[in-house]
């Protein structure tokens, strides 16, 4: 019986305290009123982000630029690439900023389902490819040409690849050639699927520390590169279509012109949005150091944005034009 | 019980000499023929490559996607369904999470919020959880991340409330008619097994991306336990008492409302507890199809692989689901004491909640109009506290036991793991399906048998053989490794209370704190291979099989433990010859349940190295023209799961009769 009485108390003496407590800022006070609700005809503003680092900053910043300079309400959602896609016939999606390939995804959605068009370049370069920790690269500085890695097969050896050297591979969302690669290369590895990048990046930091021997698929820009910058180990060439058959690739992958897509339905619209995404340009170094304030040095989207908008107002201007 | 369990061993001796030495006799057989057929007819199917089946599948789901727009049923039934939860989840949202129209922050700050949990966690339980309540949701606010746990909250509510309106009546009717009972089980199996990857990209597709998506995710997968729980409480509720009440000449609808449904509600009340841990086991997937809250920050903060970030906001979901789980038991317990005391106590109580109620709306009234009330002071440092910590404990983990535990990899992997593997992916599939189903025979009988060789037959279907055999090789090393730790750790805690009370809420954290953020540092200690997706596996599975055994063990009847103390017995001996052998039913469940709780991770094991199923699953649902394999892969672990399901409960079964 007691307790009950103790709580009834509890409650009393919360209800006086707050009767004395009824003095401080309203919601809804001009002085407390934190949200902007000026802006110009820009209305809402739907941006896929997908998940990886380099692609968050493009999103900050473009977010930044579109809410500060333009008045635009950004939702930004954290999708995968295919679902990402699939909104745009939805309309739950206006813009995707960091294209790589993807030509299957732009035959159904752009050439197919004519939902989705493209709108030009980031400006960002990427490379695919097969890389190695840097101490490997350092000590053993020929294994960055492919002939000679049949020589190392053994060191790459681990529990999962079956007595051949093991080559990792990550995320399978991102473009890989790589079992084709081995076979057509005849070389004595096997590809392992860790099947996501944190395994990955996981697997190549452990690597660089204890000077393990480790070789996998990796990609810049990455924010990772600025912590253990990775080395590039050379495969043939890449000459125009020897990509063209995917069970015979035998060549490097092509470096991959970054691009932006949009909703047929966005780009129709004539919102200002729709011109700061086409206008929307910048540089690998540009990208890994958003990438970095928001990787690295732990900052907000926002304040990472805001950080490198700040000091790059010519660009940002460009692209308002 | 008791009686039962005293009477078994006479039943049985015949079977207890044969059946082992059949088992055995099945299990040379394999192994001979292995030696000579090895490498014949294993039904290998590379990473890239795709079968019929497949294909047929991708274009299915192409053709869905395509016709979306001009689709009759999209227009008038799956739109109307997003519509009515769209509106629930924006409407609990802009009770406690996100800002309304010129509002700038939720119709109840946190003071509203903390009030109003304690209010209804004393109002259904009792003053101790409801102090852990208020605790509990003020330490959100400390870590920083209220908004974003009030999102996971209000996604959590909406979710379960709509899996409760769906699951319980079709509990009841599925408690009270065996024939829909027996049609809905493999629904349930389905809903439970099935990979949510699987599923994530077409629900998307269907009802958009957003809250409603996120919440039918959940739903999905949380469900079915109230759907279970349910039918069980109704069908445990003592034959007699529905007889009496039949007698008296109740109609049906009487008899459901005044007897079955009262006399039930305690279990009921458990069933909505696992429904809210299941959908707080989503949260993290729920965020992948952009569902706000904590799932999103845990997600975020392992691209950069930030564990100590990522843990902070683990905790929280852990908090909640302590949190929940603490009230909705004693909630539990509330109903089966107010039945047994009544009367009295009700004449001080009415007063006491009336007087509690006005106290939350005063504090729900001032979160609404104050500043300080409805935006959490601080800025959230004891987070950053947590994180920073949690990283440096990582870091350090990882530098200073990484030989030890490439060691412990090695010899798993080497010694049990790759055998073991061998032998099912080199076998010819009919020799591996063969043994399935003859040890299906010897240990479930005939329909276990015939569920088997169904089971087998899809699988072959499926195209994924191969990766069948890898994944199977993997759960079965990661669910002998769980009953390991199952028998060691439930029957400490079975025998001490005080162990047990330790003990316990570790196992709630290992079940729903989001598996990335333990498995960065065991990346880093054994890198991205199967042994690795078994150590997850293990600490997802392990809390369950521990939880059964020790309940199994307490429940031995305290009178045969003495007598056996009286009569010589050393610990050792009571254990191995007393409590182990009296909960024997209690192990075949924890079995049960370890492994498929095991199967449930075989998804995660995809995330970091475990390759085959696993992979194809997530590769599925990564990839457009992957799409159709992972689909298959993801029912290639339905049907695994199934087939061991009723294996293992034929036996169980076998062992009690």
């Amino acid at each position: 019986m007691a307790r009950h009485w103790r709580a009834g108390a509890a409650g009393l003496a919360v209800l006086g305290l707050t009767l004395t407590a009824c003095s401080g800022a309203k919601v809804g006070d001009s002085s407390s009123a934190g949200s902007k609700s000026s802006g110009g005809k820009c209305g809402s503003f739907n941006l896929a982000v997908n998940p990886w680092v380099g692609y968050e900053a493009d999103a900050a910043v473009v977010a930044y630029v579109a809410q500060h300079d333009l008045g635009c309400t950004v939702n930004k959602k954290d999708l995968k690439e295919e679902i990402a896609w699939q909104g745009f016939g939805t309309g739950e999606v206006d813009a995707v900023l960091e294209n790589w390939g993807h030509d299957d995804l732009k035959a159904k959605y752009i050439a197919g389902q004519k939902t989705a068009v493209e709108a030009g370049s980031t400006g960002n370069k990427g490379v695919i490819g097969w890389f190695v920790p840097p101490w490997l690269a350092k000590a053993h500085p020929d294994i960055t040409d492919w002939k000679n890695l049949d020589k190392y097969a053994d060191n790459f050896k681990t529990s999962e690849s079956g007595g051949k050297g093991q080559l990792l591979d990550g995320d399978p969302s991102y473009v890989t050639n790589d079992a084709a690669l081995v076979k057509n290369l005849k070389l004595n590895f096997k590809v392992v699927y860790a099947g996501s990048e944190t395994a990955l990046i996981q697997a190549y930091r452990t690597a660089e520390k204890n000077k393990q021997w480790m070789i996998g698929y990796f990609y810049e820009p990455q924010w990772f590169l600025s912590e253990v910058p990775l080395v590039k180990v050379n495969l043939p060439a890449y000459t125009k279509g020897c990509d063209a058959d995917a069970a015979k690739v035998a060549c490097d992958y092509p470096v991959y012109d970054l691009d932006k897509i949009v909703s047929a339905q966005f780009a129709k619209s004539g919102s200002p949005a729709y011109k700061l995404v086409k206008n929307f340009h910048w540089t690998n170094d540009d990208q890994n150091t958003v990438a970095k304030y928001i990787a690295v040095d732990k900052m907000s989207d926002d304040a990472a944005a805001k950080k490198w908008v700040d000091a790059n107002r010519d660009k940002v201007d460009t692209w308002l034009k | 019980m008791a009686v039962a369990d005293a009477t078994a061993p006479v039943a049985t001796i015949r079977n207890k000499v044969s059946r082992p030495m059949v088992v055995a006799a099945i299990l040379l057989a394999w192994l001979v023929l292995f030696a000579v057929l090895r490498g014949r007819q294993t039904l290998a199917l590379a990473a890239a490559d795709l079968t019929g089946l497949h294909r047929w599948l991708n274009d299915l789901n192409d053709s869905i996607g395509a016709n979306r727009n001009s689709n009759p049923l999209f227009l008038y039934f799956f739109n109307e369904i997003r519509l009515a939860i769209d509106n629930l989840v924006t409407f609990v949202q802009s009770l406690i999470s996100q800002p309304t129209g010129s509002r700038p922050v939720p119709q109840i700050g946190w003071l509203g919020v903390v009030g109003l949990t304690g209010y209804v966690s004393w109002a259904v339980g009792n003053w101790r959880v409801a102090l852990l309540a208020v605790a509990g949701f003020t330490f959100f606010g400390l870590q920083g991340l209220w908004q974003e746990s009030m999102d996971t909250l209000a996604l959590t509510l909406s979710a379960v409330l709509v899996a409760l309106l769906i699951g319980i009546p079709l509990g009841v009717w599925a408690g009270l008619s065996d024939r829909f009972n027996r049609i809905m089980t493999p629904f349930l199996d389905f809903m439970q097994t099935m990979p949510t990857f699987v599923y994530l990209a077409p629900l998307t597709l269907i009802f958009l991306i957003g809250g409603a998506s996120a919440v039918i995710t959940t739903v999905i997968y949380a469900a079915p336990p109230a759907i279970r729980i349910t039918a069980h409480a109704i069908r445990s509720v003592p034959e007699t008492t529905v007889e009496a009440a039949d007698s008296l000449g109740t109609t049906r609808t009487q008899q459901l409302l005044k007897v079955l449904l009262p006399m039930s509600k305690r279990t009921v009340v458990m069933g909505v507890n696992q429904t809210i841990m299941a959908a707080l086991a989503m949260v993290t997937i729920a965020a992948l199809i952009d569902a706000p809250g904590l799932g999103k920050t845990v997600v975020q903060a392992l691209q950069s692989l930030d564990v100590g970030t990522a843990f902070n906001a683990g905790l929280a979901i852990v908090v909640m689901a302590i949190v929940l789980d603490r009230v909705t038991t004693a909630a539990a317990a509330r109903t089966e004491t107010a039945r047994r005391t009544g009367g009295h106590l009700l004449k001080w109580r009415r007063p006491l909640l009336v007087a509690g109620g006005i106290a939350a709306a005063v504090l729900v009234y001032l979160s609404h109009t104050y500043v300080w009330a409805a935006e959490f002071p601080g800025s959230g440092s004891t987070g950053s506290h947590i994180a920073s910590a949690a990283g440096t404990t990582t870091t350090w983990l990882q530098d200073h036991l990484s030989g030890l535990t490439n060691g412990v990899r090695d010899v798993i992997t080497n010694g049990l793991l790759n055998p073991f593997q061998t032998l099912l992916t080199d076998s010819p599939w009919w020799l591996v399906g063969v043994t399935l189903v003859a040890l299906g025979a010897v240990l479930g009988g005939r329909l276990a048998a015939v569920t088997a060789a169904v089971c087998v037959g899809l699988l072959v279907g499926t195209g994924l053989w191969s990766d069948s055999m890898t994944t199977l090789a993997s759960t079965a090393v990661a669910t002998v490794l769980v009953m390991l730790f199952g028998v060691v750790f439930g029957v400490w805690m079975g025998r001490s209370q005080l162990v047990d009370r330790i003990v316990r809420p570790s196992l709630d954290a290992a079940q729903v704190m989001p598996p990335f953020v333990y498995l960065v540092p065991f990346l880093a200690l054994f890198g991205a291979t199967r042994f690795t997706a078994i150590v997850a596996a293990v600490v997802y599975a392990a809390p369950v099989a521990i939880k059964i055994i020790a309940d199994g063990v307490r429940n031995v009847s305290e009178s045969t433990v003495e007598a056996a103390t009286s009569a010589g017995c050393n610990t050792w001996q009571i254990i191995t010859k007393v409590q182990l052998p009296m909960a024997r039913s209690a192990l075949t469940l924890a079995t049960n349940q370890g492994l498929i709780y095991v199967l449930s991770m075989v998804v995660v094991g995809g995330l970091v190295g475990a390759g085959a199923l696993g992979y194809d699953v997530v590769a599925g649902f990564s990839q457009g023209q992957l799409y159709g394999k992972g689909l298959a892969a993801g029912l290639a672990i339905v049907l695994l799961g199934v087939m061991f399901d009723r294996i293992t409960q034929a036996a169980a079964r076998r062992t009690r009769a």
